[in-house]
């Protein structure tokens, strides 16, 4: 580059950078303090759960401050009222502002690139706007907190007419909504363009990469399914700031008065439309874990993934099919037997690739001389994870035992499963394994197996007993954990294990966050050795750690083989990197 | 390392990186007026007479009375989706004055198109034909009123190819060619969404 040698002011080099290693760490950054904040409402929402109208230890005061400012009475417990604000903003904080930019905002901007040989992305200018479209989403919700009746509080999902006519944290949460959608789609259009364009010469599909397909497929699932969302926000929006009545039936009686509508709207129309765009949501979430899991289990068992080519087709068939399973989120409400027919047949099928893909993972590890270091274990961690997630969804996809199950806890411990200790287990292992690439200084062992083994059991703490209370018949949703139920009697006391143990698992991330300050405050070696996993893929051989400023790679890399050539007979090393002519 | 790919077309695949990018962005328009649309059909066939009658009677008379609007309208659109193309083409015979003649009436269409729009919309108003008055008149207002946002967002564009942007002429024919084509695209999808909404929101009823 002709201008590779002028100086960056700061603010262009570290707050509105073109780069895609710099947008991939802001966003990374970002998400995690908003995933911390998402935790931090659950644990106080576990101590409610718990210990019913109790105070809040060590935070009460602050949470009797927040109370009163939104018009709540609070001794500093926490109010009902006030629970199903964090309830509802604990949902939308974990999927629209940690884990969706930290799997595709982050590892996605910061290793696609790098994977497929490109200088950075195709649009860096559009990187960045998405970047502070996803920033000025997350200060909206933020700042929804502090209004009048507090933040949206109907739910993740907003159900109406429940949702047209909550307080004004609603209408900020849909605001929101459509930054956070704007700044995905955006994301996504970059993420296939720079995959489809930017390849190095020689890296053909079927030497791609796994997490590469799978943030591809990703991508089309943010692009195509994340409209009729925006869509449903709008209607939304002018049901409560115009006052049509695209979701409120003719003569809806709120609080013992008609409401003065028009009328002859339906609140099915944002069920459809809000679950067109959460079924493939899920897949967003889970999808890019995958990727990261199947990079590192080839790493470290020394072999090529078994079965690449049906884990790429099984990953594309299941983003084809999570477009036509939305409605069995909806089997209760009525939409007729033939729609349920057609809907958990068809989940029944996307079920097929899921399987598969787990299949080939732990058929991977079959005959492997395992390495077990951090990120090992955390992506070995996942796979009985989703395992457990996955399957136990099979009875909420049939609608005859959804019946039993629907909106008890069994459906938080299943959806939990998956995108709790599944996508955040992927995160952490993609952490552990890419942090010698962006810094140049590998994370401590021992911390981090310390992380892995406490997180691992106190996981399983909080969402195992959900299953038990589900199938009991405890609902979701109640600010008393099911106190008032004579048939919950029996499972109440499962609300102090699962309380402790998400305190616990915050207690479990401190080594974690240790670690991370540690190693980053110090020295870095002369010249890190860029590849310290010994792996194969571009971003480990043809650069350095960390890789290059604007540009990445000194010369474009020509690609020669496969992604996974570990332990090639009669080669010189038990890897074999794809530049390797 | 430079991003390549940016105005050359990438032999495998046949594009360059902006045209990819634009289709991308087209098809989750697609996904986004498709949403919109399936709820305007979900509402109309949910209700026993359509368009509803609400407080102000029915919007019937009065849409019927707008038709030659919305026709005159039609004609505006695809008038300027023609003009579009002609200065794409112009740029392709490196005629400078001609793109200028025929991007300034692609930019004098949309505006002519919102005027007539405007005094559509303050009519209706007017009767007291809001969009809360009725599930018709909530998706009217919602569908138009958002294909309105993109026309004039591509106003925006078109304008500041018309002035600031069209510097990059001297320095990049060929990029600014591109760009021409690219917003041309996505000028034809907002002229093929009005193509859908003028039937079922004005003929069909």
């Amino acid at each position: 580059m002709s201008d590779s040698h002028h100086q960056e002011s700061f603010w262009r080099k570290y707050i509105f950078s073109t780069d895609h290693k710099i947008i991939g760490i802001q966003y990374g950054i970002t998400a995690l303090l908003f995933m911390f904040l998402g935790f931090t409402l659950m644990m106080v929402m576990r101590w409610q759960l718990a210990f019913p109208d109790q105070a809040v230890p060590v935070i009460g005061g602050l949470i009797k401050w927040l109370a009163e400012l939104n018009g709540f009475a609070s001794d500093g417990n926490l109010p009902a009222d006030l629970y199903n604000v964090f309830g509802a903003m604990h949902g939308t904080i974990m999927i629209f502002l940690g884990v969706v930019p930290l799997v595709v905002g982050a590892f996605g901007n910061y290793i696609v690139p790098l994977q497929i040989g490109a200088p950075d992305m195709a649009f860096p200018k559009l990187n960045m706007s998405s970047y502070w479209v996803y920033f000025i989403g997350g200060v909206i919700m933020f700042a929804s907190f502090f209004l009048p009746g507090g933040a949206a509080n109907s739910g993740w999902t907003s159900y109406p007419p429940l949702a047209d006519i909550a307080t004004t944290g609603q209408t900020y949460w849909l605001v929101g909504m459509v930054f956070l959608i704007t700044s995905s789609l955006l994301g996504s259009v970059n993420i296939i363009v720079t995959i489809v364009q930017l390849r190095a010469e020689g890296l053909t599909w079927m030497r791609l990469p796994f997490f590469v397909w799978s943030q591809l497929v990703t991508s089309f699932l943010l692009l195509l399914a994340f409209p009729p969302l925006e869509a449903a926000g709008i209607f939304q929006l002018m049901d409560r700031v115009f006052g049509t009545s695209f979701f409120l039936p003719s003569g809806l009686v709120v609080g013992g008065e008609a409401l003065n509508v028009s009328g002859g709207g339906s609140p099915l129309l944002w069920q459809h439309l809000f679950w067109f765009l959460a079924h493939p949501e899920v897949y967003v979430l889970i999808l890019p874990g995958m990727g990261v899991v199947g990079e590192i289990l080839a790493n470290n068992t020394r072999k090529p993934l078994y079965g690449y080519k049906s884990l790429v087709y099984s990953a594309i068939f299941l983003g084809f099919m999570s477009f036509v399973v939305w409605a069995h989120h909806m089997f209760l409400t009525g939409m007729g037997q033939g729609m349920s027919v057609f809907f958990q047949t068809t989940t029944m099928i996307i079920s097929v690739p899921s399987v598969i893909i787990l299949s080939c993972f732990m058929l991977s590890l079959w005959g492997g001389s395992i390495r077990f270091n951090s990120p090992m274990l955390f992506a070995l961690g996942w796979i009985p994870m989703f395992g457990i997630g996955g399957l136990t969804g099979l009875p909420l996809g049939l609608s005859t035992p959804d019946i039993h199950l629907h909106d008890t806890y069994y459906v938080i411990g299943h959806f939990h499963y998956v995108v709790a200790p599944g996508t955040i287990f992927a995160i952490f292992a993609g952490i552990y394994y890419w942090f010698p690439k962006m810094t140049g200084k590998k994370l401590d062992e021992t911390l981090g197996k310390l992380h892995f083994y406490s997180s691992f059991i106190f996981m399983n703490g909080i969402f195992m007993p959900m299953f038990i209370q589900g199938m009991a018949g405890v609902s979701r949703r109640l600010a008393d954990g099911g106190q008032a139920y004579a048939h919950a009697q029996d499972v109440l006391v499962y609300n102090e294990v699962m309380s402790w143990s998400a305190w616990l698992l915050a207690v479990a991330q401190i080594p974690f966050i240790i670690n991370i300050f540690r190693t980053m405050m110090a020295e870095r070696e002369a010249s890190p050795d860029p590849n310290p996993w010994q792996a194969t893929t571009i971003e480990w051989t043809d650069t350095t750690s960390p890789p290059l400023g604007h540009g990445n790679f000194e010369k474009a890399p020509v690609v020669h083989r496969g992604p996974y050539e570990y332990s090639v007979p009669e080669a010189k090393s038990d890897y074999s990197p794809q530049t390797q002519s | 390392m430079e991003i390549p790919y940016n105005v050359e077309v990438r032999e495998d695949t046949g594009v360059y990186n902006s045209k990819l990018g634009i289709w991308l962005f087209l098809a989750s328009e697609v996904m986004l007026f498709g949403g919109l649309f399936s709820a305007f059909i979900l509402l109309r066939t949910g209700a026993p007479v359509w368009p509803p009658i609400g407080v102000n009677g029915s919007i019937l008379p009065l849409l019927e009375h707008t038709i030659p609007h919305a026709t005159f309208n039609t004609i505006v659109l695809i008038a300027s989706s023609v003009t579009m193309v002609m200065a794409w083409v112009a740029l392709k015979t490196k005629d400078l004055g001609k793109f200028k003649i025929y991007l300034g009436s692609t930019i004098l269409c949309a505006i002519i198109f919102l005027v007539v729009k405007y005094f559509e919309y303050t009519h209706k108003i007017h009767e007291g034909f809001v969009p809360a008055h009725d599930t018709f008149m909530a998706i009217y207002f919602t569908i138009t009123g958002l294909h309105g946002l993109h026309i004039i967002g591509g106003i925006i564009v078109l304008a500041y190819f018309f002035g600031p942007g069209i510097k990059m002429w001297d320095t990049e024919p060929e990029r600014f060619t591109n760009r021409i084509e690219i917003v041309g695209l996505y000028w034809h999808f907002v002229d093929l969404v009005w193509i859908f909404l003028f039937p079922s929101l004005y003929l069909l009823n």
